[in-house]
């Protein structure tokens, strides 16, 4: 049915259908707005069709290794290189193939809404080329074997991400938001690429797989450790390097808004591959496990407490985003620390690595979500303000049903997405630290709490005289939410499935290092 | 010690870079830095790259079949690379601020705060 050299260049195809569409979309342009608009959503439309095809294809048949240029597409060693990798090699093993599905649906659903949200704005052509980058530095980042290429997507991830965050220059204030986020993504990519280097240095390779196989976690290594750590961390908006957040979440159009959620997953991505392909046991599991716990505590704690004064719905949001990436963080950090030791890993550990990879699933439907809603009030009332809100759910019917899905999903109430992964972090946190536990409880209460303030302040009350006419948001946008609410509710009422399925093999694919290795290395 | 100058040196000028981009206001100062510590580490990519008495990967020109592999050069070049188009955004961010504000001082450029 589907021709063989599509199945077999999958990787391949996964950032050249994105990066080829999004150079010919100012020529297309030319033509028309509608043969651009039919450009980028089916550009996007065969991106994720690519994405789960390849994902299809990981979760059924074990890690894809993809070798750039070989006389066999999987060919990582040939015979003559003395036993390294020397081409350009994407590994695609289920934890990449869990994110590949997370950047395609919300890709598609988000560009699905640009479709109508954009539409009075000038320069859509550039609009839409940046936003294909970003789905290919998306892609790549998630998919790449070589350290070297995950900088190289990385980079091309943050230029186009902050030239869309300065998308509507909105009297400077969006170009000061993107200003700050460029200059500090800069900055981290410097430090990885040190870090890479001091790799390289020591162990005459960029791919994964071989310096893993390498690995002595000597005091370089350990310098290279804390770089990389450093930089991802605040390229995933984790406190006390979250400061970027709120701005460009807030600044950005609420559509690149939502991809953003999804590119700091990239960053919490790599992170994890650093953590559990590149160290796992070498190093000292257990500290690295308590430093990653101690960040997403604070990052739970400082980002829900910081997000109940906010007067900005946007602004509010992004700061729930900061203290949401903390459960990821606590989840799999809880993973980390008892990593090494089977019996605590089958007891809790590998339940906790399980809902913190939920919970990154979950976090980019939900939060997608909820900042597209917040996009549809705004480009229907023309403000943010939550105090200049107000009766708007007798008019914006379907938002409103969207934006309470969205609402109960982050709070963790049942039947929705994350209460199932919540659910899964409580009880293995409790099992692991009972204190943890209670931390994250009273976040998801608070976090519940402010968003009951939010849905009143927007939706409650008698209309308001000069929202007197305020329409609903127009169907294409409505449409791109309705797929996310739709996977929200699925997830939901069917975690165990989900879990089972697309899960719990991501989660085994991160902590077995050995089986990574030998995917790329061959028999080792 | 003398081998070691060149990773000296790059320390030394990544804490240069780091310090422009902490301590100067101004937004030109700051990119400025980003590009010096830019530098630092392409030059630590080209450290890292030198092989004592190696013979350059210039097939026509080689004696032998043994050259240098190449991987550190080929990075620096696509760090540069990557480098030309991080400058070329922030210059085109400070055009704006310019534009919007009348003003490249990190501490005048706070309208988002309020």
């Amino acid at each position: 049915m589907i021709p063989g050299f599509i199945t077999q260049n999958s990787p391949a195809l996964l950032i050249m259908v994105p990066l080829i569409a999004a150079f010919l979309c100012p020529f297309i342009g030319k033509i028309s707005a509608a043969a651009r608009n039919i450009w980028a959503v089916g550009a996007m439309a065969l991106t994720s069709a690519i994405a789960f095809l390849l994902a299809f294809d990981v979760y059924s048949a074990g890690t894809r290794v993809y070798v750039f240029g070989a006389s066999a597409i999987n060919l990582a060693v040939p015979l003559d290189s003395g036993g390294i990798p020397i081409r350009i090699i994407f590994t695609v093993d289920a934890m990449s193939a869990l994110m590949q599905i997370i950047a395609a649906t919300v890709g598609f659903a988000v560009i699905l809404y640009s479709v109508s949200s954009e539409r009075s704005h000038s320069g859509i052509e550039s609009y839409y080329t940046l936003y294909l980058l970003m789905i290919a530095g998306v892609m790549g980042m998630v998919s790449t074997g070589d350290l070297f290429n995950f900088f190289v997507f990385l980079e091309i991830l943050s230029i186009s991400s902050a030239a869309l965050i300065a998308y509507r220059i909105d009297k400077g204030t969006a170009v000061e938001a993107a200003l700050k986020y460029f200059v500090l993504s800069t900055i981290g990519a410097m430090v990885i690429l040190i870090a890479i280097g001091i790799y390289y240095g020591e162990y005459n390779a960029l791919n994964i797989a071989v310096i893993a196989s390498r690995m002595q976690f000597t005091l370089l290594d350990q310098i290279a450790l804390v770089l990389v750590m450093a930089a991802l961390a605040m390229k995933c908006g984790s406190v006390p390097m979250h400061f970027w957040t709120p701005d460009a979440y807030s600044m950005a159009p609420a559509s690149i808004t939502a991809m953003l959620v999804v590119a700091s997953q990239a960053s919490l991505y790599g992170l994890f591959r650093v953590l559990f392909t590149l160290y796992n046991v070498t190093m000292n599991a257990a500290t690295v496990g308590w430093i990653i716990i101690t960040l997403g505590v604070l990052s739970m704690v400082i980002g829900v407490t910081m997000a109940i004064p906010q007067k900005d719905v946007k602004r509010l949001m992004a700061y729930h985003a900061v203290s949401q990436t903390g459960y990821m963080l606590l989840g799999v950090g809880v993973g980390l620390a008892v990593l090494g030791n089977q019996s605590l890993m089958d007891a809790f550990g590998y339940m906790a690595m399980e809902g913190g990879i939920f919970h990154i699933v979950n976090h980019a439907m939900y939060k997608g979500l909820l900042f597209l809603t917040a996009g549809a009030i705004f480009l229907r009332i023309g403000t943010r303000n939550l105090n200049k809100m107000g009766g708007l759910g007798h008019n914006m019917k379907y938002t409103m049903i969207f934006f309470i899905i969205g609402a109960l999903a982050i709070a963790g109430i049942p039947p929705f997405n994350g209460f199932a992964s919540k659910l899964m972090i409580y009880e293995s946190v409790f099992a692991f630290n009972p204190i943890l536990s209670i931390i994250a409880m009273v976040v998801s209460i608070l976090t519940l709490a402010s968003f009951v303030k939010v849905f009143h302040s927007i939706f409650m009350g008698p209309k308001l005289p000069e929202y007197e006419n305020v329409k609903e948001a127009p169907a294409p946008m409505l449409i791109g939410m309705a797929i996310l609410a739709c996977i929200v509710i699925a997830f939901g009422l069917f975690p165990q499935q989900v879990v089972d399925t697309l899960i719990v093999p991501a989660a085994h694919a991160l902590v077995n290092q050995g089986a990574y290795i030998s995917a790329v290395l061959g028999g080792a | 010690m003398l081998w070691n100058i060149p990773f000296i040196a790059m320390v030394a000028i990544t804490l240069i870079g780091l310090a422009i981009v902490l301590f100067k206001r101004n937004l030109i100062k700051i990119f400025l830095g980003i590009n010096i510590f830019e530098a630092a580490v392409n030059l630590f990519l080209i450290t890292l790259g030198y092989r004592e008495g190696g013979i350059a990967p210039i097939y026509t020109n080689a004696p032998s079949q043994e050259m240098v592999m190449a991987t550190p050069q080929a990075l620096t070049l696509t760090s540069i690379v990557i480098g030309v188009a991080t400058s070329a955004l922030l210059l085109s961010f400070a055009i704006i601020i310019w534009k919007k504000y009348g003003t490249i001082e990190t501490d005048k450029i706070r309208r988002l705060k309020e």
